[in-house]
């Protein structure tokens, strides 16, 4: 019995000295939006495994809710994965501080730096330190279906700031159109029009000042002008019946279907509008954006664009072969394939040509040429506030609250943070 | 065997384990109590504990825990506008299911208790609901209820009228919740009501039906008299059951529009976990775990009658 026990302890302690000799790698991810996302990944790996014999790569996929529900325990255990998806913003912070990523600084040369985004960088730096790799950006524009505003004439690119968006919502509706498709049910898609006129308003400065809790925090006027803008909106009616029953992916799917004329999201519409349409095909040609309409008077640049910076974070402990796997993950052909196969927009210099969409393509270029890059709200404010602040864009669309009370709720929450 | 009457004599805890030793209950005792012990406390006990203490604290799931707040969570709590709207709709679930889903679940029980081959077709459908799971039960409604692509749009165009989103109305969402609720949990009630009307004894009817007693007489004055500590239980389960409805109203409507739909277990998630206020979550928890204690308890004490025997 007791040879038996030392054998199985012996055979016990080669096999984990093996896998730590081989370092292996574990990636956490989020489930693709579109199928060939996760054959992308897996294609990925075997490309990586076949060029470092011995090393392998795991990829392992959770859907968002679960991914982020799970997260924190995972990543304080020890069966936490070598590295993981990341939105950035105030998670990652929360996760810097508390001491589970690596400072992979000293991994990233200003050369290997150069073949990514400045932001791109930024999203992935906590106080001065580098702790994971940038892929992929997203840009939120106002995406409209082109017959429907010929039949209402309405000119969308005459669309330039906040009133003319009024005006045109009221004449289409006029028409007996739906002026805007929403999928209210998730809050965050009408987040989306709060969180945007906030960075028109207040500019990304002002954004990153309220977030630090200066001039107010969030009761600064900029954020109560935002909440009356959105008011304005909603006081339209502009959206379908029964939006706030309606989840994100059903709405990009009755746009898709024609059911109504604009649509704020981010590049990912494109393939959504068309997946979740019942025919299956969407709007085709007929589907075109414009950037989001200017605020008069705001100090948010209008060429300022807004969405999410994407990538993978590297928790302590993980070996050399992580990181040397997510440069070979992002390196420039694994992000034009990205790019080509319209997963996303990817954010790696020069890796935007394999972009056959001329509609992403034009989405590419404008993020590239934009001043600042407002991330998502909710995503730079953290887990709470965040929500906090889509709870009261959802509010105020209802008529629930008041701007000034929605900048109330979301102050408390940053507060209290 | 000693009398119990008169002073009994006091024995010290020495000479009590002695005793036992002697009577060898304490090798059972020691045998037999402590894998239940270890587990329910460490299952059961700890966690409440564990949570307790968490409470106390503003903890974001990340991190040393170390924030001492005081009560600070549990005055949000109390303050909060959203958590007085989940109690209260958890105490509009409770009163749904003691005066909708129990009188339909013993309607039905006193319609097809007796051994027929169609009543056990009936008991099959009405079980039905019980048997699924409750997050699938969400999604089949809300597929009832989507005023687009639905039932209810359906229905709606059937008739030529506007679609109604009741999912997306404030007034009407939870409306949409209870019933989903009575509707998934009558036939569980149903089938404790069904047992104890088969175990109501043959003769005691007859002897009723002799006394002439007619059909209601029978149901009032015989069958519900002995059934009364299922109704008694049944309305417990109802209770306690409804404090922790969460799976069927994620799916339904995620608490929303605006946060009025939800029920204490989804406020606790959706404030707890998603929003990462792990310490918030477990005064929720805390205030939950208290509720339904209380409840338990008192419950007892009532309806059971002393000792809480049925």
């Amino acid at each position: 019995m007791k040879s038996f026990c030392l054998g199985a302890a012996a055979v016990l302690g080669l096999t984990l000295a093996g896998s730590a000799l081989a370092d292996d790698v574990r990636m956490l991810a989020i489930e693709p939006n579109v199928p060939e996302g996760r054959q992308y990944y897996l294609d990925v790996a075997k490309a990586y495994e076949a060029e470092n014999p011995g090393t392998k790569v795991q990829f392992d996929f959770l859907d968002d809710t679960s991914f982020k529900s799970k997260l924190p325990t995972l990543l304080q255990s020890s069966a936490r994965p070598d590295a993981f998806f990341t939105w950035t913003g105030g998670v990652f912070a929360e996760q810097a501080k508390a001491g589970v990523l690596k400072d992979i600084s000293a991994d990233f040369t200003d050369a290997d730096r150069k073949n990514y985004s400045p932001s791109g960088i930024q999203s992935m730096s906590h106080e001065g330190k580098l702790y994971g790799v940038p892929m992929y950006a997203a840009s939120v524009v106002l995406w409209y279906n082109k017959a429907l505003v010929e039949k209402a004439g309405v000119d969308p690119k005459a669309i330039k700031n906040w009133e003319d968006l009024l005006a045109a919502s009221k004449k289409i509706q006029g028409a007996g159109i739906v002026p805007i498709v929403m999928g209210g049910k998730d809050k965050w898609p009408i987040a989306l029009f709060y969180g945007q006129l906030a960075a028109r308003i207040a500019g990304t400065d002002g954004v990153a000042a309220a977030d630090k809790g200066e001039n107010d925090g969030f009761n600064n006027p900029s954020f109560i002008q935002a909440g009356e803008a959105l008011k304005q909106l909603a006081d339209i009616k502009p959206f379908q019946p029964g939006y706030m029953d309606t989840t994100q992916p059903k709405a990009a799917g009755l746009f898709g279907d024609g059911k109504g004329a604009f649509y704020l999201a981010g590049n990912f519409l494109v393939g959504a509008q068309a997946q979740n349409s019942a025919t299956g095909k969407g709007l085709g040609d007929d589907l075109d954006f414009i950037t989001f309409p200017a605020i008069e008077g705001g100090k948010g640049d209008p060429a300022d664009t807004f969405g999410g910076v994407n990538g993978w974070l590297v928790t302590k402990d993980a070996g050399k072969s992580t990181v040397d796997f997510l440069k070979f993950l992002t390196n420039n052909k694994n992000q034009t394939e990205g790019g080509r196969l319209k997963i996303w927009l990817p954010i790696g210099t020069n890796a935007q040509s394999g972009i056959a969409d001329p509609r992403l393509r034009r989405i590419a270029e404008d993020l590239s040429k934009a001043p600042h890059h407002q991330l998502y709200l909710d995503q730079m404010l953290g887990a709470s506030v965040g929500a906090a602040l889509n709870d009261a864009a959802a509010q105020i669309v209802t008529g629930d609250i008041s701007p000034e009370e929605a900048a109330a709720l979301v102050e408390e929450a940053r507060e209290m943070r | 065997m000693t009398t119990m009457t008169g002073s009994r004599p006091t024995l010290s805890p020495a000479a009590r384990i002695a005793r036992m030793h002697r009577q060898g209950k304490l090798t059972a005792l020691l045998l037999f109590l402590p894998p239940a012990l270890v587990l329910f406390t460490l299952f059961v006990i700890w966690p409440i504990f564990n949570a307790a203490n968490l409470s106390f604290f503003k903890w974001s799931g990340y991190g040393a825990i170390d924030n001492f707040i005081g009560t600070q969570n549990y005055q949000r709590l109390a303050n909060h506008s959203v958590f007085h709207q989940s109690l209260w709709n958890s105490v509009k679930l409770i009163l749904a299911s003691l005066f909708i889903q129990i009188p339909l679940a013993l309607t039905l029980a006193l319609l097809i208790y007796k051994k027929t081959s169609a009543n056990t077709a009936f008991r099959l459908i009405f079980f039905a609901p019980y048997i699924l799971a409750e997050i699938a039960s969400g999604v089949i409604w809300s597929f009832i209820f989507d005023g687009d692509f639905g039932v209810s749009g359906q229905i709606a165009a059937a008739l030529g009228i506007d679609p109604f989103y009741i999912l997306a109305d404030r007034q009407f969402a939870f409306l949409a919740i209870i019933t989903v609720v009575v509707w998934k949990y009558f036939g569980y009630h149903m089938m404790i009501f069904i047992a104890a009307l088969q175990a109501v004894p043959d003769d005691l009817i007859e002897a009723a039906e002799i006394d002439g007693a007619g059909r209601w007489q029978k149901v009032f004055y015989v069958k519900l008299p002995l059934i009364m500590h299922a109704i008694k239980l049944s309305a417990f389960f109802a209770i306690v059951g409804a404090l922790q409805v969460f799976d069927i109203i994620i799916p339904l409507t995620n608490g929303g529009p605006s946060n009025s739909t939800h029920s204490i277990v989804s406020y606790l998630y959706t404030y707890g976990l998603a929003q990462l206020n792990v310490g918030y979550g477990a005064a929720v928890g805390v205030v939950l775990f208290v509720l339904c204690m209380v409840t338990a308890f008192s419950y007892r004490r009532l309806a059971m009658g002393k000792g809480g025997a049925l």
